[in-house]
């Protein structure tokens, strides 16, 4: 049942077929992935096209059909290539017209420990077993280092899944000559390259497999007559988690939560049985799995994940439980709460306004099946999984992938304090008249430069995630800004904001192509922690004096119309530009002829170039 | 379970699989009667029809299925 349809020419962000979503029947998609995939190929306007290459060391077709249902599930429109059975070597290392032409915007090499052909011997000595370690690792090395050189995107690859028998029985751990042991070396080299590299995710079968059950996942069944290194049922399980790299690679992530209160977040109804009989702390069992569980969300803020309540209480009662001495969640944790009693739906909508976020970008988490009900059906997109007993709610969220880490940035560390921070400026905001006396009073500090290393995790993120204040809603990967902020026929700019608050980080990206005297903007975007405060003026100016310096007289803009970027149909008028054309579906370009004078534009912010 | 009470269980496997409601399978049915029916999907028909019977076949039994009838066969043996 689609309970989200899209609307047109905006981007989906899920689509939200309940199915599919976390915690599902694997049984069921097996069984009917080709009606399912019917129904979601039904409307994928608004979907982005991406192209994925699957480079297999055992047959993965069934991996590619329910792969392609979860990434549409999620928006995301695959077009696949599949290497022949085992072929993922040969495919990668040499020359691969056929690879070539498909160009792919990812590659995943989706192998297992039936791919490890060099296996220790017991009378290998140490350094005998080291050599094999390092045969081993290099041929999968070769793989990546030849993908990461040809194509330049992201390679997805599957660590090693424990082996089905223990020669050794528990020392197999233990002893360098173990196949537990050496597959837990292989897997720690694989994660170490990870760490090097920002191109590379592991996918973690290790991890996956046990969670599974090993014995179940490798039935050697599916190995000896099919060549599948994974239980055929285990598949939604394996292709959901490459899905869920897939769609965090994209700015798919979802960016928080919005949680109730009673029989959520504590045991009991606080306006019936009083702060002082909710059930919460270390005193009793049921009162333990609710502390996990405010632990669970609140770790959440270390990765930017912000935490926000709507919940039908008194705002009285919603603070008294949240400063209960046993709460492990306060009131500062949050950024917006909503108690009273309006329908949650209504308070959903508002809170997603206060952060400036869209509504299906926050996962709502609530016991009651009828208020989830209410919230996923009022609000398209809106994801309200079901959570099961108090004991389970963690497991059922945490599996659900919604916030599945890949490139991760520094500001994600910091985005809880930005939230915050924003709230005070609103703060002093209200004590100015004059908005422009309020925006000098910031004490606002921009850095724009061009783009620099430490930054292009952070400006490929800003590319996939901003949708509002965005002119062409171009997306990239980071090794295509990587390669763009190489080229000399390119000027590209990051801007970073701070004030007397804080630190904003990076919040705005310009993409100029430079053809002679000309330049084309072919992306523009901010975020919309920072609307209104002039950033969008310093940063023309600085474009400016980067054309000028070329001796560039013509700058052209474009404005592409999304569901979601009307705030700046008018954005190009606002600096000054002259609309040149426009078509039916409202495209419309713009010119900007740079005079000897250039008036500067920004007055409030102090710019560093 | 009767022949034809597990033949009307099996049909409902077989559309599923092969997203076809017309499909009426019987005794002779082979894998040149069905269009999609080759190798690939054939480990997903098993493992739909083992799901829906609750039983598992044995690899001999998998690789030697000439027709329906036989699958039929081995399945009355396990329910």
């Amino acid at each position: 049942m689609i309970i989200s349809s899209r609307k047109k020419n905006s981007e989906v962000y899920w689509q939200v077929i309940k199915e599919l979503i976390y915690p599902f029947d694997a049984d069921y998609i097996i069984n009917k992935k080709k009606s399912i995939r019917r129904q979601l190929l039904e409307n994928t306007s608004g979907m982005i096209k991406k192209k994925i290459a699957i480079l297999g060391g055992y047959t993965t077709s069934n991996i590619k059909l329910i792969l392609e249902l979860f990434l549409l599930n999620y928006g995301i429109e695959p077009e696949f290539y599949e290497s022949e059975y085992n072929q993922f070597y040969q495919d990668a290392v040499f020359d691969n017209p056929e690879l070539d032409s498909f160009s792919p915007d990812i590659v995943y090499v989706c192998t297992s420990n039936r791919n490890i052909i060099h296996y220790p011997q017991m009378a290998d000595t140490a350094e005998r077993v080291n050599e094999l370690l390092d045969l081993e690792y290099e041929k999968f090395k070769a793989v990546w280092e030849a993908i990461g050189k040809k194509y330049a995107c992201p390679v997805i690859q599957n660590n090693f899944e424990y082996p089905i028998y223990r020669l050794l029985g528990n020392k197999d751990a233990s002893d360098i000559h173990g196949k537990v042991n050496f597959i837990n070396r292989l897997n720690i080299k694989f994660s170490e390259y990870a760490q090097s590299n920002d191109y590379f995710f592991i996918c973690d079968i290790n991890y996956i497999s046990s969670d599974y059950g090993l014995k179940e996942w490798s039935d050697p069944f599916y190995w000896h007559m099919y060549k599948y290194a994974v239980n055929v049922n285990a598949i939604p399980y394996l292709a959901f988690n490459v899905a869920n790299i897939i769609k965090s690679l994209f700015g798919k992530n979802l960016k928080g939560f919005v949680l109730d209160l009673d029989n959520t977040l504590w045991g009991g109804v606080i306006g019936d049985d009083g702060v002082d009989n909710i059930v919460i702390g270390p005193e009793e069992s049921e009162g333990q799995v609710y502390s996990e569980f405010q632990r669970y969300l609140k770790e959440h803020k270390q990765i930017g994940v912000i935490l926000n309540i709507d919940s039908k209480n008194d705002m009285e009662n919603a603070l008294a439980g949240l400063k209960h001495p046993d709460s492990e969640l306060a009131e500062d944790d949050f950024i917006v709460i909503k108690a009273n009693w309006d329908p949650k739906d209504a308070n959903f909508k508002q809170i997603a306004a206060e952060l400036n976020l869209s509504p299906e970008s926050l996962l709502f988490i609530d016991d009651n099946p009828a208020e989830r009900h209410i919230v996923s059906s009022q609000l398209q997109g809106v994801i309200a999984p079901e959570i099961g007993e108090p004991y389970q709610y963690l497991v059922n969220i945490d599996r659900g992938g919604y916030f599945e880490q890949t490139t991760y940035s520094k500001d994600d560390i910091k985005r809880n304090e930005m939230y915050q921070e924003n709230k005070k400026r609103l703060e002093l905001q209200a004590s100015f008249d004059d908005y422009r006396d309020y925006l000098i009073s910031l004490d606002m500090n921009a850095v724009i430069k061009r783009f620099e290393p430490v930054y292009m995790a952070r400006i490929a993120q800003l590319t996939n995630k901003s949708n509002q204040f965005n002119l062409t809603t171009r997306r990239y990967t980071q090794p295509e800004i990587e390669a763009i902020a190489e080229k000399e026929d390119y000027i590209t700019l990051y801007g970073k904001l701070a004030d007397r608050f804080g630190d904003n980080g990076v919040v705005s990206v310009v993409i100029g192509r430079v053809d002679k005297d000309v330049c084309h903007i072919d992306l523009w975007l901010m975020s919309c922690r920072v609307l209104k405060r002039d950033m969008e003026f310093a940063m023309m100016d600085t474009l400016i004096h980067k054309c000028k310096e070329r001796g560039i007289n013509t700058v052209y803009g474009y404005y592409y119309p999304t569901a979601k970027n009307s705030m700046v149909r008018d954005f190009y008028l606002l600096q000054g530009f002259e609309k040149i054309s426009e078509d039916e579906s409202g495209n419309t370009s713009w010119r900007y002829n740079i005079g000897e004078k250039y008036t500067e534009k920004n007055s409030v912010i102090k710019v560093e170039e | 379970m009767d022949r034809e009470a597990l033949y009307v269980k099996l049909n409902e496997v077989f559309r599923d699989v092969f997203d076809d409601d017309s499909i009426v399978v019987c005794d002779t049915t082979t894998a040149d009667d069905i269009e999609d029916w080759d190798s690939l999907e054939h480990i997903n028909l098993v493992v739909a029809v083992e799901k829906k019977f609750g039983i598992k076949f044995n690899m001999g039994e998998v690789n030697n299925f000439k027709n329906v009838g036989e699958m039929v066969d081995a399945i009355l043996l396990k329910i």
